[in-house]
């Protein structure tokens, strides 16, 4: 039990604020988590990690009291403590930040912290929850207007609504599952500053995140977990680096990108002053993207790019302006015929619009094609063909699933991703839309996509790379256009983007005419 | 102290799809036991009899399987609707829009002996087609809500062919208020050897066609996905109203077959009361069914036992007939409860360290003297 010798001011004698002993959770035939210890103590920034399905969102969920343990004990300060709810675990001072906000729209930010909100002294009062919303901000950095509609507020914005909701409620340890994955660079940094001074306040945080580079400069532990075990935990006192991360997480060393110069062919998709009706319109689009070329779109969440991706998926009627394949234009796109044209399509959503949670793994990979053979001769499905295109698919991509009867919803994140470009990259496509392919899926699994994605350029394809993952764009992009309000504000050759470029023309700082 | 909670299930065992619907029968002939005995009879005594007078006799076999023929048109009809997400509640109008045109055709004078059999089920089936696909339109088009012009759809119908029987095409030769009855070539041949007309023949053969097409076809696969994600199944480039409308046409066909199979096999007219409420039955068996249609099969079996058996039981014990629609809308209800159970676990829950102390006053909560604002533990 080392966890109070990293911070020193915390004397070891003091019992640490959580503690997490022997906890074991079985879900069927799956061992989800196997006999872990975890400890956070006062001033404790803790980095989980590890794979999908390694066991960390279920070991929290066993915290925040959403599951039930089958065997272990959690202490609160030294004493056991019985969770059985979330109300439980904020009862005592356990406070969690889901990758999904819990917040109403509708409402101001004072209303959604009042929401629910019961206390031992009855209903918290507006006098009371306004003067806490201002100590909070100013104690953490969670500037927040108390008054504003939390649905006009942007992604940061709502996550620091989440964030004070827990401290409002008198959490004192706060588990933030993926808090970054929709952030810009600035929100990310705005979350770390307010993390590091509640830990500077003698609270315990907890951060589960993907991005292994955050999770070295945020925190002071970091524990990794493999197959439901704690498989390392280290002080991250400077001796960690991303591979030795990388290599505990999957047991494996892994290998940079690689991605050879290669002189770009003649365009293949081009977007011309397209516009198009959406929640966010898109306004007069023009894009090229050309063989052997790696084109990403940047841009904070709800900029247009899923539209962008909606209108080339075929999904997303444009309004005016022309799309061409290949050099020809397409008078009437649709899914068919984007399809039909040699496009792979990855959409954002993995389960709500690639594929179908309910069916077997073997019929959500036959989807776009089951008219065709061999998956179906005249209107009779060939179901032989059907199992057999799923299980090639599992082989050839490493899909960990029980088979090509596994029902699709039972895959996880990274296991649905592979699957699905196992299914649009089995007819070699020319083109693949890949919207936020990376996002919520391990290392490994991260590391596989990015290498399909060099493949197809490598092999004179070309792919539109939508992403919020900066790191992601600019490991693999030829070139980086951003998206501000429905438009493209910029369209750069990779040696002219830096971070910082990018990041002032995400948050809509224009740039003067180059 | 414990507790019982619900946790996602990640598998669904295949066992539970066939103890779901017998537990939810028992569950609900337990619940129905209490009129039972409300009504001064015997429990055992009563259900038995209810079970069991459909054995008695060869005939009440046959009227058994002449009840489920209906009903097992109707579970098809509702099933391949709900499996498209297509809400129809509207069988009960569909049969009628099939009987109506069966009896029609069956009437004609003109029409050649031979081929008025035929003729009725193609114009039942296309009758409780067109039927059901107004209100598909409507929700594909216009996306009006398909529960509610399914279901007032059904009144429409029903008394606009009452409005029909009063007036135009009552029959002259009785003066009540039915519609002539159809020529005699008309009537439903028999099944060799079963004695049952040969709407029942066709029930079943519908419910394997319907097994088979849902399972085995294009099409089946294109409902199967729409219901389950229209949002995917677009994106795959399926036309997701196209589908429905699909859906919907087949479903009413299914039902108007249901109205074929009263007017050419024990009818031989239409009356206004000729459905008592199959459409609506049919609700509960295609959920009984777990929505497959060759669970449909047992399903209307059942509930023809149920329905053939209230009769015997009301005249031996005092118990009122009615008790078969109760069991009905209780098995409904039992069901729709039960499929819980296939998506969720329940586990009886421990608390994870022995309690401290009996009353929850008695539980410091760790952060009481911070003035954190959080309750105590206890419930």
């Amino acid at each position: 039990m080392s966890a109070g010798r990293d911070v020193a001011m915390i004397p070891d004698a003091r019992p640490p604020l959580v503690a997490m002993r022997g906890i074991s959770k079985r879900f069927g035939p799956v061992q989800a988590v196997a006999d872990v210890d975890l400890s956070v103590a006062a001033g404790d920034i803790l980095g989980l990690l590890g794979e999908n399905g390694a066991g960390k969102t279920s070991l929290m969920n066993v915290l925040f009291g959403t599951y039930a343990a089958d065997a272990g004990t959690i202490e609160v300060d030294g004493r056991p403590v019985a969770i059985r709810s979330s109300a439980d675990a904020l009862a005592v001072g356990i406070g969690m930040v889901h990758q999904h906000f819990e917040l109403v729209p509708r409402h101001t930010v004072l209303e959604n912290l009042l929401v629910g909100r019961a206390g031992p002294d009855g209903r918290l009062t507006r006098a009371a929850a306004l003067e806490r919303l201002a100590r909070i901000g100013c104690d953490y950095h969670l500037e927040l207007d108390p008054d504003r509609l939390v649905g006009d507020l942007a992604i940061g914005e709502q996550q620091r609504v989440e964030i004070a909701k827990s401290l409002v409620r008198g959490a004192r340890i706060l588990v933030l599952d993926e808090p970054t994955a929709t952030l810009t660079p600035r929100e990310a940094e705005g979350l770390f500053r307010a993390l590091r001074s509640m830990a500077a306040r003698g609270m315990g945080v907890i951060f589960i995140s993907h991005k292994l580079g955050e999770v070295l400069a945020l925190t002071s532990r970091i524990a990794v977990m493999r197959h439901g075990r704690m498989a390392a935990e280290r002080a991250n006192d400077g001796s960690l680096s991303k591979p030795e991360l990388a290599r505990l997480m999957c047991g494996r060393d892994l290998a940079p990108p690689e991605k050879p110069a290669m002189a770009p062919g003649a365009p293949l998709l081009v977007l011309d002053r397209v516009s198009a009706r959406g929640r966010v319109p898109l306004r007069d689009v023009s894009l090229a993207l050309r063989e052997g070329e790696i084109v990403g779109i940047a841009g904070v969440s709800g900029n247009g790019q899923r539209e962008l991706a909606d209108l080339v998926a075929g999904i997303l009627p444009p309004a005016s302006g022309t799309i061409a394949v290949a050099g020809r234009a397409v008078p009437d796109p649709s899914p068919r015929r984007m399809q039909a044209l040699g496009i792979g399509r990855v959409p954002e959503d993995r389960l709500t619009t690639g594929m179908i949670g309910a069916m077997p793994l073997s019929e959500s990979m036959a989807l776009p094609w089951i008219d065709e053979p061999p998956f179906s001769h005249h209107g009779v499905l060939d179901r032989r063909a059907i199992r057999a295109f799923a299980a090639a698919g599992i082989a050839r991509f490493d899909i960990r699933t029980s088979g090509p009867d596994a029902r699709t919803g039972t895959l996880s994140g990274g296991n649905l991703q592979k699957a699905l470009l196992a299914r649009e990259l089995a007819r070699g496509p020319r083109i693949l839309l890949a919207a936020q392919p990376t996002r919520g899926i391990d290392v490994g699994a991260t590391e596989f996509v990015h290498a399909q994605f060099l493949a197809l350029r490598r092999a004179g394809g070309a792919v539109l790379l939508v992403s919020e993952d900066l790191e992601e764009l600019f490991a693999l992009s030829d070139r980086i256009a951003v998206m501000y309000a429905g438009r493209i504000v910029a369209d750069l050759p990779i040696g002219e983007a830096s971070v910082e470029r990018v990041g002032l023309l995400m948050a809509g700082v224009e740039e003067r005419a180059a | 102290m414990i507790r019982v909670r619900l946790e996602r299930r990640e598998v669904t065992p295949a066992w539970l799809q066939v103890a779901i619907p017998i537990a939810s029968v028992l569950v609900t002939l337990v619940l129905c036991a209490a009129l039972v005995r409300a009504a001064g009879a015997d429990v055992i005594e009563a259900y038995r009899i209810l079970l069991l007078s459909t054995f008695r006799s060869g005939y009440d076999v046959q009227d058994t399987l002449v009840k489920a023929a209906p009903l097992l048109f109707t579970g098809l009809a509702v099933l391949v609707a709900f499996r498209a997400k297509f809400w129809n509640i509207g069988a009960e109008g569909q049969l009628m829009a099939g009987a109506v045109a069966a009896c029609f055709v069956g009437e004609r004078t003109f029409l050649p002996a031979v081929s008025l059999v035929p003729l009725m089920i193609v114009s039942a089936a296309l009758f409780g087609a067109l039927w059901a696909l107004l209100p598909a339109l409507l929700k594909v088009r216009l996306k009006v809500d398909d529960v509610v012009t399914t279901l007032l759809l059904n009144f429409i119908m029903l008394y606009g062919v009452t409005a029909l029987l009063e007036g135009p095409w009552r029959d002259p030769k009785s003066g009540y208020p039915n519609a002539p009855s159809v020529r005699i070539e008309a009537e439903f041949p028999l099944v060799p050897g079963l004695g049952v007309h040969l709407g029942v023949a066709l029930a079943l053969a519908a419910a394997l066609l319907v097994w088979w097409m849902m399972s085995r076809t294009t099409l089946g696969f294109r409902i199967r996905a729409v219901g389950h994600n229209p949002a995917a199944a677009a994106y795959a480039g399926i036309g997701v109203g196209r589908v429905i409308l699909t859906a919907a046409l087949v479903s009413g066909a299914l039902a108007g077959l249901a109205g074929a199979g009263e007017v050419g096999g024990v009818r031989f007219q239409v009356t206004s009361d000729l459905s008592s409420g199959y459409g609506y039955a049919g609700i509960v068996v295609a959920t009984l069914a777990e929505l497959n249609p060759l669970g449909a099969v047992p399903a209307a079996l059942f509930f023809a036992i149920v329905f053939n058996g209230a009769g015997t039981m009301a005249r031996a014990t005092g118990v009122p007939i009615y008790l078969a629609d109760v069991i009905q809308g209780v098995a409904l209800v039992t069901m729709v409860a039960g499929r819980l159970f296939a998506t969720y676990r329940p586990r009886l829950v421990r608390p994870l360290a022995p309690a401290p102390a009996p009353g929850p006053e008695a539980t410091p909560s760790p952060l009481a003297g911070r003035g954190g604002g959080v309750a105590a533990e206890g419930r």
